[in-house]
């Protein structure tokens, strides 16, 4: 549905823009409490810690990084074309460089936070020490 | 011109080109949420990259306890002040980005008016208890 509607790139980038927003918004909800905690209950802010840590945490913090990245790309693409409508002609090649940016900030991101997954199997085989 | 029920809002628009809001027309309270919008959204840029860069790239989520966020991370008054300003920054864009999806989805109108009540309920709690956090953890540190 989403890539034969005819709304080519700019529906794409809605969905998406929407999407990561609600996403985004329920973690920021999420955050505020449990950083509250770090006052009020140490001790539970601690347990959820231990989640955040998990390697399950840790695909979800991609994922919320993914989210973030994307929309703050695509919101100043939105910007850049809201305010300064001479950009209106480099529209494609704004959302192109966008999806650039994206994957060559957010691969090596990805591979950071994920460490915990990938470098005990490279430890394994020798790569590395 | 159509007489419209004083309860029904107003339709939002997509620029053709942008994929964002259009630009409200008529509207002041509009106009200010959509400049809003885009002028947090520059900040967040900035502030919200910059906090989970941070808090993923240089220290590692399992260093962060409890002890870490008042001995090391809320150590100094900039990085509280840093965080309350992201906080500030990301309620408002948030929730104002939230009431525009409410909009778009909830067509029935005591449960959008309901809805938007929750929200805006729910968007104060977190402004109290995101304040009184940075305000009130002990500088244990130094």
């Amino acid at each position: 549905m989403l890539f034969r509607y005819r709304g080519r790139e700019g529906m794409i980038a809605w969905a998406f823009h929407r999407l990561s927003g609600v996403g985004i918004f329920a973690f920021v909800v999420l955050h505020v409490i449990d950083i509250y905690l770090v006052g009020g209950n140490p001790e539970l802010y601690n347990e959820i810690l231990t989640f955040y840590a998990s390697i399950p945490g840790r695909i979800l913090e991609v994922v919320l990084g993914a989210a973030l990245l994307y929309h703050a790309l695509n919101g100043l693409r939105i910007v850049i074309i809201d305010l300064w409508p001479r950009m209106t002609v480099y529209h494609r090649f704004l959302w192109w460089a966008s999806w650039a940016i994206f994957i060559v900030v957010g691969v090596p991101g990805a591979l950071i936070i994920l460490r915990p997954v990938w470098l005990p199997f490279l430890q394994q085989i020798g790569l590395v020490s | 011109m159509n007489e419209q029920p004083a309860t029904t809002v107003e339709p939002v628009t997509l620029s053709p080109i942008s994929r964002g809001r259009a630009r409200p027309q008529g509207s002041r309270r509009e106009l200010v949420a959509w400049y809003g919008m885009r002028v947090t959204g520059v900040a967040l840029f900035v502030l919200a990259l910059a906090h989970f860069s941070i808090l993923h790239f240089i220290w590692d989520p399992a260093e962060q306890t409890a002890e870490f966020i008042a001995t090391e991370r809320w150590n100094q008054i900039f990085w509280r002040g840093f965080d309350w300003l992201l906080l500030m920054t990301v309620l408002f864009h948030g929730f104002i980005g939230m009431r525009i999806v409410v909009r778009d989805y909830i067509h029935r109108e005591r449960l959008r008016e309901f809805t938007l009540i929750m929200l805006y309920t729910l968007a104060l709690l977190l402004l109290v208890i995101g304040t009184q956090v940075i305000l009130t953890l002990p500088m244990r540190g130094a």
